[in-house]
């Protein structure tokens, strides 16, 4: 054990080293050598944080001079090379952790109160007789929060199919329809209850943000569910949904990603989970060593970032931090 | 193969927008890959909008034939799915009366009817607000007191009358709240949620990408 962490932070050391010193290979060709490579860097790249002043005076410089039709185009965007950086660290501490994971380790997470309770508010609605509403968020299916609402949908679904409660699932867009309807039948069949599945228990509802509201609203008042749960991403929206369950008396556990809306959240359902909270629920849930060794790279990623913010507060409070934020800033 | 092909599908996709992050669009070296692989998604999405509306309708259909409770809602919803959409799609041959441009029956469906509903929806979040501050500013504890305080403080610097009556108190009063409250302790907090939902984001998408999270599957 002792052995195999001394191991991965080395790997992390000298990971970050590498990190340090390539993502001085955008800076030095800033200042030393203005190429054409280095400044033709698309319409919508921020110059003035890719490039040092005496590159903003090359490209005004540049700006005067006519193109001569003979400028080479640069294949990579060197000025994103800190985020390829970044994510072949983080793509290697996560296999890291997850090939430990598979080798039989076993991993400490933290208690999740919001996902430790869904299970209590699913048995709460059975003992009463009455629906479970989920909202998988108000986003397509591209966007990552609802993949992970769609993920914890299927762990609900597995719930109810045990116990035989209705599962309600409004959903706003057609991909995210079949992506839920799949989910809930497959979590029915597995739980060896396929009777108990109906394809209309994922239903769309309405394509506008507030007429999907209102439907949900209504939803509420008329069906009574005994538990709410809303997992994805949710904007201006969220707290009429929560108030209303709220007011309908229903227990409610709400998750997202959207920094704006957890307030909101926090202060009209029983339990939330806060922004990384909702990408970890598909593991904490299913409790498979694999995703769970995805947490726990994660966790160390953060200690990363800690370390390396406090390395930036330090280096910017002495007032030498000019080339560690250029670090960062050039993205 | 119900697994494979979904997992390579999403392995191959997410490979190609990473390359297309870092791949220069004006060298041309990727083509026009990205556009066309985002247009997939818009003929799929497009596709997949007829199971959208079979859905909705089979729904409230069921509810209307049955009577179930609440029946008159549900024909509303079936009766207002039919008056937008077939104006919409009859052609404007016929009569200038069709289509979705202006001075249609759907134009004026949307700006009379949908328009203002939503606007009603949406201005109602005032009230809720007001109830939900109700609940949770109740000084039950030492933490629950401090959000009301800071409430208090950050309501009153935020409104032209609350700023003055600060100032009466402490001429850099409002500066402080500005500085103390919203840019330093809740700036870092929500830059903490934000960094690491990032990080959660991104090691979710990697999960998927290499296979191991299939749970968005029933897996």
């Amino acid at each position: 054990m002792i052995k195999s962490s001394k191991r991965i932070i080395r790997a992390l050391t000298i990971l970050i080293l590498s990190y340090l010193a390539l993502s001085f290979i955008p800076i030095l060709a800033d200042t030393t050598n203005i190429s054409s490579d280095t400044l033709v860097t698309g319409p919508n790249a921020d110059t003035t944080t890719i490039l040092g002043e005496d590159s903003l005076a090359a490209i005004v410089q540049q700006d005067i001079t006519p193109p001569t039709g003979k400028e080479k185009t640069s294949v990579v965007r060197w000025d994103r090379l800190n985020a390829l950086i970044f994510m072949l660290i983080f793509s290697i501490v996560i296999l890291i952790y997850t090939r430990w994971a598979r080798s039989g380790k076993s991993l400490f997470i933290r208690k999740i109160n919001g996902l430790d309770e869904i299970e209590e508010a699913v048995g709460r609605a059975t003992e009463m007789g009455k629906p479970v509403l989920y909202v998988p968020g108000l986003q397509e299916l591209d966007e990552i929060e609802t993949i992970a609402g769609v993920s914890i949908l299927g762990r609900v679904a597995r719930i109810t199919a045990r116990y035989g409660t209705p599962l309600m699932v409004p959903v706003r867009y057609p991909l995210v329809l079949a992506a839920g309807q799949e989910v809930v039948e497959q979590a029915y069949l597995e739980e060896g209850n396929p009777d108990g599945y109906n394809r209309d228990m994922v239903r769309y509802v309405a394509g506008e943000q507030f007429a999907f509201t209102a439907t949900v609203n209504g939803i509420m008042m008329r069906e009574r569910p005994a538990t709410n749960i809303y997992m994805g991403a949710f904007f201006a929206e969220s707290l009429l949904l929560a108030e209303t369950g709220n007011a309908a008396g229903s227990i409610q556990i709400a998750g997202t990603a959207q920094p704006e809306q957890l307030p909101f959240f926090v202060a009209a359902c029983d339990y939330t989970l806060m922004g990384e909270e909702i990408y970890a629920a598909s593991a904490y849930l299913s409790r498979e060593p694999l995703l769970l060794g995805g947490l726990k790279g994660q966790d160390w990623m953060k200690i990363l970032l800690v370390a390396l913010i406090l390395i930036g507060i330090i280096l910017v409070s002495l007032g030498i931090g000019g080339w560690y934020l250029h670090l960062f800033t050039s993205v | 193969m119900k697994n494979t092909v979904p997992t390579i599908i999403a392995f191959l996709s997410g490979l190609v927008m990473i390359f297309t992050f870092f791949v220069n669009p004006e060298s041309g070296a990727l083509g026009n890959l990205e556009p066309e692989i985002l247009s997939w998604v818009t003929i799929v999405g497009g596709f997949t909008l007829l199971l959208g509306v079979v859905s909705i309708i089979r729904v409230n259909y069921d509810s209307v034939k049955r009577r179930q409770e609440g029946w008159g809602y549900k024909l509303a919803t079936l009766i207002s799915i039919f008056a937008m959409a077939i104006p919409a799609v009859l052609p404007i041959s016929w009569t200038s009366a069709f289509g979705t441009g202006p001075n249609t029956i759907y134009d004026w469906l949307f700006n009379y009817l949908d328009a203002p509903m939503m606007s009603t929806m949406f201005a109602m979040l005032a009230f809720y607000i007001a109830s939900a501050a109700f609940r949770a500013f109740r000084a039950r504890n030492v933490e629950a007191t401090l959000l009301l305080v800071t409430a208090v403080l950050v309501m009153l610097w935020r409104i032209p009358m609350g700023e003055i009556a600060l100032r009466y108190i402490h001429h850099s009063l409002p500066d402080l709240i500005n500085t103390y409250i919203m840019s330093g302790a809740n700036m870092a907090v929500q830059r903490g949620i934000i960094i690491g939902a990032a990080l959660g984001a991104a090691a979710m998408s990697l999960r998927i990408m290499l296979g191991i999270e299939r749970t968005y599957m029933g897996k």
